[in-house]
């Protein structure tokens, strides 16, 4: 690991002026990521601007229909939430399911969105609940917020600041964890609410996707059936030693229908 | 006397206190004043030659000692790493055995092929001056598979080795073989591979090395699992250091497996630019690097036949076996798939003909030697796959096949058609208990509730045998050993009647301080607590090979056995002269000498005593002292052998293998600490089951980039992925072993990649698969169900 410094700012204002008036400078969250990249001299940032103490970050609150989480906020806090449990419990079993107790207690919601791994977790959750992602600038639809492997709409120097999530009416992720590392080979997550569906893929591709025709059949029965017969084509899919992209292709409708049969659960 | 803790219990671990409270001390601790860090700058390159090392920019940086490349090796004139096993092909000439540089000389030959070590004042330093160094590479098309590497037209490693064969080996009557399966009534054919694997123990390689200017001597510590060797290869052969001069320390090392049982060119390296740069010279492994360094094991492609008789009476094995052995030969490497490979064919059957060929071949990969099991889990899974094929296609049962054809126990001792004998065991008796134990009866009804749930369940049994205890030094130098095999140990008898034991295996987490602890204290008589084993260091342990081929109880145990009659023969003598008797009529037990028939006695501390303050003692013809030293070769290899059942469910809908039961009772010989026996078979179990289900390493056929080179992909077995197991052991004790031991450090490994693929492919027969490679992940499950439900589908 090269040195370089580290800042540890405690408004939005003061992390904003650094991070435009530091060279080469980066955000720093949990550092699951970004430490691991640091250390194989595959990024040598000259500054770390360290996100941690900055109150508007952190917190797990609801108000008109809406879960807030801050960025800051790790996936063991999202898992063991009270609120995200009760509000949006496929978010908790999400976050349970990232990586390993270690990860997890490092590992932010808002590292995670910002990164955008085409094999994280969180991704396909943000886009099937059409969530808010909320920066020091802006309001960033989830549409528009994932622009495929590891390119996110955010601007240099802009930050994460929370997710706003609206409360589904049912909703479930499933998940084939890569028996290495744990990310997602495949992880769908499916959600109803006011008679719209979305479905969103993450794990399979080169970067999170909605597949359309789930969501028709969905909309019109909300079962694990209608989707059964519904293929995504391989065409685009990602391949590797773990799995290929037919194989992939089939997991999604097999973690589509695990994620239906877990939306109804919740209701 | 009280304490004493001998054979057959199982105290908690003496080592363990240091390691649990945090107070190991591994080469990584180590720290030497004014001492310098090292970076290997590796190849990226599976295949290229090396037109040019520029490394001005580097040595302008301050702070930076040395940029050491492959020409200063040549011009200090240092030697390559030498391979410790000569062997031969069936044409009778020596094997292609071409220089295995420590740093590469013009060539480099896979990736993580080392071509400069940088030597700093800090390791980012010496990280920064690595970048800066430039190479010039010319790159070459790479070959990493077998079948490719001996095609015509693939690329060549060596310019003096056609077709990248190092050896054309066989062993066995080819002629009774053939004759056999002219006569058979039915002949199994099986194509199999057996995938390559990375070791990865907990602690990465790591080294440090120190030169006394004053005196000439150097010191090395390295993670090693024989330090004296690594001391004799480096003297001998590679740094031409007197041996007396050079003092090696393997200290606590956190795994081995096999990984840190070869001389690896950092050791040499290391030890080289000590006295280069004047300074003390450290390097610790990163992961990373250990992925493309360590080497790896297994990596076979094999076409095996067995022939039959009508009754399913087995009449003769063909194998014929392709081994990759990586870039250069490793200080075992040809030896594991020839001679660890072939003698154990005959597993626990009374196949009377076997014949075996192996091409062994050089790729663009990392060198390819012992990896815990070494040749023998790869037999076994060719031998105990083809049994299940023979059955199947013959409408037998899998157990009633293995039942016709094992060795009785009344057989033994049994010489097989390849080479070996095995003194002791009985396989059926093994496979009778593992029955029982894993509820096979009830089988069916467990199949039947997976179904009900849209579940395959299959069972799967592997009854195997090994050859361990290595070795018969003149039967393994007629097999092209360039080493002896024996081992040596020390006892050491303090004054106060304590016990110091200096033993030349090496203990890398197997328990050998409690083992051989337990030794001591119930051949002397002296409390658990009182004996200390000390290893690992060539200056404080007489000359000893180490440990690995699951050869430290049965060899170096059998040696300590030996000094501990030794010591018991000396102090008769001087309580005889104590309690004024005869030697004859001295006995010994726990502890006590005493005049037979009297109560008349001394206790081994008042001996001790004697021994060491000799005022009354016969010194006309006794020396003093209480210290005795035993060397100890085998007559013969040990058999450990058992019966493995494995239980698997798979889901057809994603391909998941979970595996739902596992069941092993081995025969291990005489078991001194069961607690131990039974961490060991857990251990070596799960690593097979590793192979089987999980673990890959996977180069790309093109450029020779290790594709599985993290843990983000190369996917270790985790605890959540294992049931509990019901670990058994049915012993017969080994005939020639002093204590009757058979070792069983590598027993779990062998058997288990078999008993686990059996029963995936019972699991998936009503499709009429016939075999499943490993590993089995959920891909290739899925592809094969895929395939039998779609004969006609392409590939
Ligand atoms: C062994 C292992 C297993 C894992 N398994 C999984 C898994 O199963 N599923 C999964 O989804 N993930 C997994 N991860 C990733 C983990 O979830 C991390 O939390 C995530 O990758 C990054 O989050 P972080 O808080 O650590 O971010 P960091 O590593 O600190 O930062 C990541 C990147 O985002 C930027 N960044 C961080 N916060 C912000 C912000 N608020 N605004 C703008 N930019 C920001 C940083 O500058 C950096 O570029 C795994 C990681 C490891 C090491």
């Amino acid at each position: 690991m090269r040195s370089f410094a580290l800042h540890r700012p405690s408004t939005l204002y003061e992390t904003s002026a650094l991070l435009g008036g530091v060279a080469d400078s980066m955000p720093l969250a949990g550092g699951m990521t970004l430490l691991p990249t640091i250390k194989q001299r595959l990024a040598a940032p000259a500054a770390l601007i360290d996100l941690s103490k900055i109150p508007q970050m952190s917190g797990i609150s609801f108000k008109d229909d809406v879960l807030t989480i801050g960025a800051m906020t790790r996936h063991v806090d999202v898992a063991e939430s009270e609120l995200v449990r009760s509000k949006i419990p496929l978010l908790a079993s999400l976050a349970a399911g990232i990586g390993d107790p270690a990860v997890r207690n490092r590992g932010t919601i808002g590292g995670s969105v910002a990164n955008n791994d085409p094999s994280a977790d969180y991704p396909a959750a943000v886009l099937a609940l059409d969530a808010i992602v909320v920066t020091d600038r802006r309001e960033i639809a989830a549409d528009a917020f994932f622009r495929g492997l590891f390119e996110t709409a955010l601007e240099p120097g802009e930050i994460i600041i929370a997710l706003r999530f609206p409360v589904p009416s049912a909703g479930g992720y499933a998940k084939f964890k890569s028996p290495a590392s744990r990310y997602a080979v495949v992880g769908v997550c499916a959600v109803k609410k006011a008679g719209k569906v979305r479905v969103a893929v993450t794990g399979a591709g080169p970067g999170v996707f909605r597949v359309g025709a789930m969501e028709a059949a969905l909309e019109g029965s909300f079962t694990p059936a209608a989707i059964a017969a519904i293929r995504v084509s391989p065409e685009n899919l990602s391949s590797d030693i773990h799995a290929d992209a037919e194989y992939r292709a089939h997991l999604v409708t097999v973690m589509a229908k695990k994620a239906i049969a877990a939306a109804l659960q919740t209701l | 006397m009280s304490n004493i803790i001998g054979i057959g219990a199982a105290p908690r671990r003496k080592e363990d206190f240091r390691f649990l409270t945090g107070r190991g001390n591994y080469v990584a601790d180590v720290k030497r004043a004014d001492m310098t860090f090292g970076v290997f700058i590796r190849s990226q390159h599976g295949h290229a030659l090396i037109r040019g090392i520029d490394k001005t920019a580097a040595l302008a940086m301050p702070g930076v000692e040395a940029v050491l490349t492959g020409d200063d090796v040549a011009a200090d004139g240092l030697g390559s790493l030498p391979c410790g096993w000569g062997i031969h092909g069936s044409d009778g000439l020596p094997m292609k055995e071409p220089a295995f540089p420590m740093l590469a000389q013009g060539k480099v030959r896979f990736v993580g092929d080392m071509v400069a070590f940088v030597i700093a004042d800090t390791l980012e330093l010496a990280r920064a001056a690595a970048e800066a160094v430039v190479i010039d590479y010319d790159v070459l098309p790479a070959v990493v598979g077998v079948l490719e590497a001996v095609r015509p037209g693939a690329p060549q490693l060596f310019d003096d080795v056609p077709n990248n064969l190092c050896c054309d080996w066989e062993l066995g009557d080819k002629t009774a073989v053939a004759t056999a399966f002219r006569k058979a009534a039915h002949v199994a054919r099986l194509s199999l591979v057996n995938n390559r694997l990375i070791g990865n123990p907990m602690e990465p390689r790591a080294a440090i090395a120190e030169y006394n200017g004053g005196t000439g001597h150097y010191t090395l510590w390295t993670t090693s699992q024989f330090p004296h060797v690594v001391r004799f290869l480096m003297s001998a052969l590679v740094l031409k250091i007197p041996e007396q001069k050079m003092r090696v320390v393997a200290p606590d090392v956190g795994g081995g497996f096999g990984v840190k049982q070869f001389h690896y060119g950092e050791e040499a390296v290391i030890t080289w630019a000590a006295r280069r740069v004047g300074r003390p010279v450290k390097w610790v492994a990163d992961r990373s690097e250990g992925f493309v360094s360590d080497r790896h094991g297994r990596d076979h492609v094999t076409e095996a036949e067995l022939a039959l008789d009508e009754n399913g009476k087995f009449l003769a094995l063909k194998v014929v076996t392709l081994a990759n052995m990586g870039g250069y030969l490793s200080t075992f490497g040809p030896n594991i798939p020839t001679n660890l490979y072939g003698p154990l064919l005959g597993g626990v059957y009374t196949t009377p003909a076997i014949y075996c060929n192996v091409k062994v071949v050089f790729t663009n990969t990392v060198p390819v030697d012992a990896y815990r099991g070494a040749g023998r889990p790869e037999a076994t899974f060719v031998v105990e796959r083809l049994v299940d094929v023979a059955a199947k296609e013959m409408g037998i049962d899998r157990v009633e096949l293995r039942r016709r054809n094992i060795i009785p126990k009344e057989a033994y001792p049994y010489q097989t058609p390849v080479l070996v004998e095995y003194d002791s065991g009985d396989p059926m008796g093994c496979l009778e208990g593992a029955l029982a134990a894993a509820d096979v009866a009830g089988f069916a009804e467990r199949k039947t509730a997976s179904e009900r749930d849209g579940k395959f369940r299959g069972l799967g049994y592997s009854t195997y045998v090994e050859a361990c205890g290595l070795a018969p030094s003149r039967f393994a130098g007629r097999l092209g050993a360039r080493g002896g095999l024996y081992e040596s140990a020390t006892v050491r008898v303090h004054p106060t009647g304590q016990v110091t034991v200096l033993i030349g295996t090496h203990n890398h987490g197997q328990g050998h301080e409690t083992t051989f602890a337990q030794i001591v204290s119930e051949k002397l008589g002296v409390a658990f607590d009182n004996v200390d084993i000390v290893f690992g260091d060539t200056d404080r342990v007489q000359f000893g090979m180490g440990t690995y081929g699951s050869r430290s109880l049965v060899v170096g145990g059998a040696a300590l056995s030996k000094a501990s009659d030794k010591v018991v023969v000396k102090g008769k003598k001087i309580a005889a002269h104590l309690l004024e008797a005869s030697e004859q009529d001295i006995q010994f037990e726990a502890g006590v000498f005493s005049v037979a028939g009297t109560d008349r006695s001394k206790t081994f501390q008042e001996i001790a005593g004697a021994a060491y303050v000799p005022h009354d003692y016969p010194l006309e013809i006794l020396e003093p002292g209480l210290e005795e030293q035993a060397y100890y070769d085998p007559v013969n290899f040990t058999y450990p052998g058992g019966c493995h059942i494995a239980e698997v469910e798979i889901d057809p809908e994603t391909g998941i293998v979970t595996l739902e039961k596992y069941t092993a009772v081995d025969d291990v010989g005489t078991v001194i600490n069961p607690m131990i026996v039974e961490g060991q078979l857990h251990g070596g179990i799960v690593q097979g089951v590793g192979q089987a289900l999980y673990e890959n390493a996977v180069y790309d056929d093109v450029s020779g980039q290790l594709l599985s080179g993290s843990f983000m992909d190369y996917t270790m077995p985790r605890a959540d992925h294992l049931p509990n197991m019901a670990i058994k052991t049915h012993s017969t004790l080994c005939t020639h072993t002093p204590m009757g031991v058979k070792g069983c450090g590598e027993v779990g490994t062998i058997g288990s990649p078999a008993a686990v693929i059996n029963s995936v492919v019972d699991a998936l027969s009503h499709l009429g698969v016939m075999h499943v490679d490993m590993p089995a992940t959920p891909n290739r499950i899925w592809r094969v169900i895929q395939n039998a439900a779609m004969p006609q589908a392409a590939e």
